[in-house]
């Protein structure tokens, strides 16, 4: 059920993990009002929780310094619902999300803006562990977060929480060549199972019940991106993390980008039981699926199997695969060869299944 | 994957295909009814692969394909109240009335909720006594037992915010119209897995008497759909016309007659309105004059605006076979799945969708 109206869903309600009794201290409008209760809001909770030189000194800009190469700059807004779900939250999608656009570009992540619009009436509870999920994902991918803003919005204006995250990056060579010099015979990578956070988000959002619980990909690339670039150097042509729209989206933007064909085997692509079996049930394409942790990887012809390997000894990118190659532009831009083999074009997702997955 | 992986075995599909082009005398035609048999059919490159030996009709077993355009309009003017909240399967949002759709409907401000099962409307409404739930039922035999339950559960909970609009079809009254019309050209039918297991297969034994046609209980799986068409072209090379049951797994004789029960108490037959075929006698079901209070059609008695048409979708055509989706003049052209003309190419189960989507080109 999509939450386009205030009176029937709150996102925090759904899946939250603690308790929230009835007369829980909430953020309320005075928060957002850059007084007393701001500057406390701020100070207590968030700088506190965030801990770090630059941002301590709460100054209206963070003042950083020079670095080396060149840089890599991204935004990223987040509006899950639910703001909990198996494998994450909207905090550490929030800094997974934009370290991962960084990542893939070839950069290493360095530092992040922090933006939260929050409802009235959002439990402070609740903020409490989303900051606190935020500063573990900054630990772990060594970004920090030096500049923010907070905005309180009236009740029914905002569904509990939104977060905007904009991140630099030090672009580090050999920066990956880019979807346009694909060639032919070019190897194709996905870098673990996918599908896991759409089917993880729409199994909490509608309640399926599904045992085990599918868990969403949530999670960093930046340690299999460096350790790619370490090992494989030149060979990366592109890689990109395939969230909204899947794997099946960044292989069209791609064949679009070469004017080739992006020719994969579906019978190699790893996707989890759970995600395999509701997607089989509600007739979904695992390759249509978000991911949040997943990316492709396009490498030079004859890399495929080093890349693989390189990728399969990281616990993060463990079940890696090379899924296809690049061929000349034959019947359509995406093909996929299923069960009786023979090559079938792949559809470019249209809309989304479902709206507000990250 | 337990259930599935043993039904698309590559080397067991290939002996069937090889045994079907080797019995096989001349290019039979066989209509698969179901629209999940169809996706199943292209998906799986079957259809492709037995291009020119056998021909394969589409039929007209997608509920959202075939629901009548008035229930869609109707359904779009009831969720620009206020006080509804109009709740559908997915499915039916894209689905173009004469006035729109219901995402168009949602876009203007409508309240529309997807659910994946009746109940969980009938759970909303609970929730949420201020709103009036409509739930728009459609489906075959398959999705009638769910929302039968769900007018039960309203009733058992004195839920006066529940409603459906009704819109529920019946499969083999559909196929009886096909093989009675002149032009008819199907000559075996594989029967729709599923509506089978709700409603068993004995009432086909009349069918296939009557009208001297074979007809086999078909899945959907590669292996399933493959040993549905070699038994339909093992009894048409026999000069045959014989009822069989190849999907035992989940077909009995009689099928669920928990459910059936539950359908029988709730509704009774009437005759349908199904899109592109006009009234089909016997066709459909209604909510038995006992359960009409919960007919949105009774409670909200605003006269529905008249369909304008303007259905230029040739989906008719494509499910009697006399067109496959390619050789519509709108095909991919004028009507995709983000701006379709008709139902075939949003659904799911459609089969224009599933030429759009997998690709599939008639030489």
């Amino acid at each position: 059920m999509q939450n386009n109206d205030k009176n029937i869903f709150a996102s925090w309600q759904m899946n939250c993990p603690v308790f929230i009794p009835e007369n829980a201290e909430c953020i309320t409008l005075a928060h957002g009002e850059g007084g007393r209760l701001s500057r406390k809001l701020i100070q207590e909770r968030i700088v506190h929780s965030l801990n770090n030189e630059y941002l301590i000194a709460l100054n209206d800009a963070a003042q950083l310094p020079r670095i080396e190469g060149p840089l890599a700059l991204t935004t990223d807004s987040f509006v899950v619902s639910p703001l909990f779900f198996p494998g994450g939250d909207i905090g550490s999608l929030a800094v997974f999300g934009t370290v991962n656009d960084l990542a893939v570009s070839g950069a290493l992540p360095l530092w992040l803006t922090l933006s939260l619009i929050i409802e009235e009436g959002f439990p402070l509870t609740l903020l409490e562990l989303i900051l606190e999920s935020i500063a573990r994902a900054a630990r772990k991918t060594r970004v920090k977060i030096v500049a923010g803003d907070t905005k309180v919005v009236p009740h029914g204006a905002a569904d509990g929480l939104f977060i905007n995250t904009a991140g630099v990056g030090e672009l580090l060579t050999p920066i990956p060549s880019g979807a346009e010099t694909l060639q032919e015979n070019d190897e194709l990578i996905v870098s673990g199972p996918i599908g896991q956070h759409g089917i993880a988000i729409l199994a909490v959002r509608e309640e399926l019940g599904l045992e085990p619980l599918p868990l969403s990909d949530c999670g960093s690339l930046m340690r299999p991106v460096e350790r790619l670039r370490d090992e494989l150097k030149d060979q990366v042509r592109c890689l990109r993390d395939a969230t909204r729209g899947g794997v099946a989206a960044v292989l069209h933007e791609w064949a679009e980008a070469s004017q080739l064909t992006l020719s994969i085997d579906e019978r190699s692509i790893p996707v989890s039981p759970e995600v395999r079996g509701v997607c089989e049930l509600l007739g979904l394409d695992p390759l249509h699926m978000a991911n949040e942790g997943t990316m492709v990887i396009a490498v030079k012809q004859g890399a495929g199997v080093a890349a693989v390997s390189v990728l399969q000894s990281l616990s993060e990118t463990a079940n890696a695969r090379l899924i296809g190659t690049v061929k000349p532009r034959g019947i359509a831009p995406v093909t996929v060869c299923r069960t009786l083999g023979p090559e079938q074009q792949l559809d470019d997702p249209m809309g989304s299944p479902l709206p507000r997955i990250c | 994957m337990k259930y599935l992986d043993e039904y698309r075995d590559p080397k067991a599909a290939q002996l069937l295909l090889d045994e079907i082009r080797r019995i096989t005398s001349r290019c039979w035609t066989l209509m698969e009814v179901c629209g999940g048999q169809t996706h199943g059919l292209l998906r799986h490159g079957i259809a492709a692969e037995l291009e020119g030996t056998i021909e394969l009709i589409h039929g007209p077993g997608c509920p959202v394909c075939v629901t009548d355009q008035a229930a869609i309009d109707f359904a779009c003017q009831l969720s620009q109240r206020e006080d509804v909240v109009l709740t559908s399967f997915g499915d039916m949002l894209r689905v173009p009335g004469s006035r729109g759709s219901l995402l168009d409907a949602q876009t203007a401000g409508a309240k529309i909720r997807i659910v994946y099962s009746p109940s969980d409307a009938v759970e909303l409404a609970r929730k949420h006594p201020e709103e009036q739930f409509v739930f728009f039922a459609v489906g075959f035999e398959t999705t009638a037992p769910a929302t039968a339950l769900a007018v039960k559960q309203a009733r058992r909970d004195q839920l006066e915010n529940f409603s459906m609009i009704v819109s529920h079809v019946r499969v083999q009254p559909a196929m009886e119209a096909l093989v009675r019309a002149p032009d008819n050209r199907v000559q075996a039918f594989l029967a729709a897995g599923h509506v089978c297991a709700v409603m068993g297969y004995q009432s086909y034994e009349s069918f296939v008497k009557r009208y001297q046609v074979p007809v086999v209980v078909t899945g959907f799986e590669p292996l399933d759909l493959l040993e549905g068409i070699l038994a339909c072209v093992r009894q048409l090379e026999a000069n045959e016309a014989k009822l069989e049951n190849h999907y035992t797994r989940t077909v009995s004789p009689t099928g669920n007659l928990a459910a059936q029960d539950l359908v029988q108490e709730i509704y009774q037959v009437c005759d349908g309105a199904w899109r592109g075929f006009g009234i089909v006698p016997e066709g459909g079901l209604e909510l038995r004059p006992e359960w009409q209070a919960y007919d949105a059609r009774m409670r909200f008695t605003e006269p529905a605006l008249p369909v304008i048409d303007t259905d230029e979708c040739r989906s008719f055509e494509v499910m009697t076979g006399h067109i496959k989706p390619p050789e519509c003049p709108h095909f991919g052209k004028r009507c995709t799945p983000e701006l379709p003309l008709g139902a075939p190419m949003v659904s799911s189960e459609g089969a224009c969708a599933a030429y759009y989507r997998y690709g599939v080109r008639t030489s």
